[in-house]
């Protein structure tokens, strides 16, 4: 059994990770196919796919914030989702707001706005948010994720740390100091640390971040405890494992290497490698060269896919060592991945292809 | 209707900065780095900006001025000049650097573009080349000066925002410029992307540059006998080149302007050798 088919065997969870452009959600997708058709009952969330892979996994227009079960052969169940951080967000606010007033106050508030949407970490907050969510979700019995296209794929595992950490920091917490309305905000105004942010930003903006932590306040122990356990599912190994999805190509090698050091400073164990888009092995070259000229060209273009095959077999050693030994590699396709038949083709090279 | 090809040094002459933006996974970096290698070897004073802190850059470019901004240092040196100095390091450490860096939507994006407006500004170079972000993340950093003077009516940042505003406006200052993929979703993702930078930007677009192509002619598929090694070879490659043939011609129908072909590289790595080689190739070529 190949390393990618124990590990999908083992999780509860499963997480494919790896930089930019490389196949991941494509990746996560064909895993997903392959545990409904052997029984399971699987959700891919997916973020910001291409259109065209909505169209490939069988659902006309765009998919949403809410699991849609989709149309799949075999045992099992396969469901898809694209996250929606916005909506996520302020489904938490929703659920830890002590009542409507506070919920409402927070969910008008600009600042607030802008945090739910744009700030960074926020995207990779609610990836996991929405994972734990899936996990205790009875519908499924695993959740097939691919990380967000972050300048800093790993925020995802930082970001509910990073919360906490924001949480515990002394300037929240005299932004948390019980408000007597509207008193406050001008006490708040005349530190010298909020002074000098408000000149730098413009005061506007600075007094609608100030109302937000205040309307926040009584939340926080509710978002801390969140985050806690969500933190605990994605370090949870029993439950929760790691694919590294990488590309052999010659400009991409140095982005999986840089990628594959930054999962073991997160000390994230990888249980399986996979190498997509590799350049496809058709055999040995015959003994003897061609003489004619439309020969001796077929016969170049052969050794020259096999020398990139062999470069990118040491590429891929080179940057990611031991991982390599168990790599599934996946070939380039002579066409595009834009239709259920070509995800098909692709967990077939996932799963069934030998070599 | 002809490919509407353009040289790459009439378009390197007709601005000072290029963000060069593309999906994850096109060759960003390459492309950046051959256009700033062609320019270098028309004696262009050229600088190469990475964004991303990563290294790659600079080794693909050794012997040419390169440099690297990140937002987090930009907005640290910012909040420093306006009176932040002495807490920016600890607001940089714990965290409370996103709360100013979200105050206002944008903030630490407009620092970014404040400094290669700098760059831009101070005419030490004849072109700046921009490693710039994946492309969801190019439009909202090109966004940053219009959603900031909507939300933000005085001070320095509103003035920041009004200056990189003008820069982006100024298509003999910056033009943008996509890299896509011989592929049809990579060209799908590139014409959607162009289109929102068009409509919502205001930014002038450069050429479409589309990288990895390969450019080989037709091979004999009975070579060797049907079902030998070398024929499913030829037959493999047939199929990708007439793909990459297909989708060049898709380009053109609807892309309405021009576009700039990196050849695919067959090599072990991409060093700098061989960004210098395609540097030449297009240039020299078609």
């Amino acid at each position: 059994m190949s390393a990618l088919a124990d590990t999908l065997d083992r999780a509860e969870v499963l997480i494919c990770c790896g930089s930019g452009g490389v196949g991941k959600t494509t990746t996560a997708a064909a895993i997903a196919l392959q545990a409904a058709q052997h029984g399971r009952r699987a959700v891919v969330m997916t973020i910001d796919p291409a259109r065209r892979l909505a169209d490939a996994l069988g659902v006309p227009g765009a998919l949403g914030n809410d699991p849609v079960r989709l149309d799949a052969e075999g045992a099992g169940e396969l469901w898809a989702l694209m996250l929606d951080a916005s909506t996520t967000f302020d489904g938490l606010v929703l659920k830890y707001a002590a009542d409507d007033l506070q919920a409402e106050r927070i969910l008008a508030n600009p600042f607030y706005r802008n945090v739910a949407s744009t700030l960074s970490g926020t995207q990779e907050f609610m990836a996991a948010e929405r994972l734990h969510a899936l996990h205790h979700d009875p519908r499924f019995d695993l959740v097939v994720v691919d990380t967000p296209p972050s300048r800093n794929a790993l925020d995802f595992l930082a970001a509910p740390s990073t919360l906490t950490r924001f949480l515990d920091h002394p300037l929240f917490k005299v932004l948390m100091l019980p408000a007597r309305r509207g008193f406050r905000v001008l006490n708040l105004a005349t530190q010298p640390i909020l002074r000098s942010i408000g000149k730098a930003v413009g005061g506007e903006v600075l007094a609608d971040a100030i109302a937000f932590f205040q309307a926040f306040q009584g939340m926080e122990t509710g978002f801390r405890s969140r985050a806690d356990e969500v933190n605990s599912l994605v370090r949870d190994a029993g439950v929760t494992r790691f694919v590294l999805v990488a590309s052999p190509r010659a400009d991409a090698v140095a982005e999986a290497a840089f990628f594959a050091s930054r999962l073991s400073d997160y000390h994230v164990r990888v249980s399986a490698l996979v190498v997509n888009r590799s350049t496809p092995s058709f055999g040995d070259p015959p003994d003897t060269v061609p003489r004619a000229a439309a020969g001796r060209a077929s016969y170049d273009n052969l050794v020259r896919l096999n020398t990139m095959a062999g470069h990118e077999r040491d590429n891929i050693r080179k940057a990611l060592g031991r991982l390599a030994d168990a790599a599934t590699w996946v070939p380039l396709l002579a066409h595009d991945v834009h239709d259920m038949a070509s995800l098909e083709a692709i967990r077939f090279h996932l799963f069934e292809a030998t070599g | 209707m002809p490919p509407k090809r353009v040289h790459p040094l009439q378009f390197l002459s007709s601005t000072r900065l290029v963000v060069v933006a593309g999906k994850g996974g096109v060759g960003k970096t390459t492309v950046t780095a051959v256009l700033a290698r062609a320019a270098f070897r028309a004696g262009m004073r050229v600088l190469a900006v990475d964004l991303d802190g990563k290294p790659t850059l600079a080794d693909l470019l050794p012997d040419q001025p390169s440099e690297s901004i990140s937002a987090k240092a930009a907005l640290a040196e910012y909040l420093e000049t306006h009176g932040l100095h002495r807490v920016a390091k600890r607001l940089a450490t714990s965290g409370v650097i996103d709360v100013v860096a979200n105050a206002a939507p944008g903030i630490d994006d407009i620092v970014v573009l404040g400094k290669l407006k700098q760059l831009e500004r101070s005419e030490d170079f004849d072109v700046i080349l921009v490693d710039g972000p994946a492309a969801g993340h190019a439009i909202t950093l090109l966004l940053a000066p219009a959603s900031l003077q909507a939300a933000v009516r005085g001070g320095p940042i509103r003035t920041q925002a009004e200056e990189v505003a003008d820069m982006l406006a100024d298509h003999q200052r910056c033009q943008a410029c996509l890299v896509t993929l011989p592929e049809a979703t990579p060209i799908a993702e590139a014409l959607e992307t162009a289109a929102a930078l068009r409509d919502r930007v205001g930014v002038r677009l450069g050429p479409m540059v589309v990288n990895a192509v390969d450019l080989g002619t037709k091979l004999d598929e009975q070579a060797g006998g049907g079902g030998s090694a070398m024929a499913r070879a030829a037959v493999f490659t047939n199929a990708r080149r007439a793909m990459h043939a297909a989708q060049a011609r898709a380009l053109d129908e609807s892309w309405g302007g021009t576009h700039l072909t990196v050849p695919l590289v067959d090599g072990a790595t991409l060093d700098a050798a061989e960004v210098d080689r395609l540097a030449a190739a297009i240039v020299g070529g078609r």
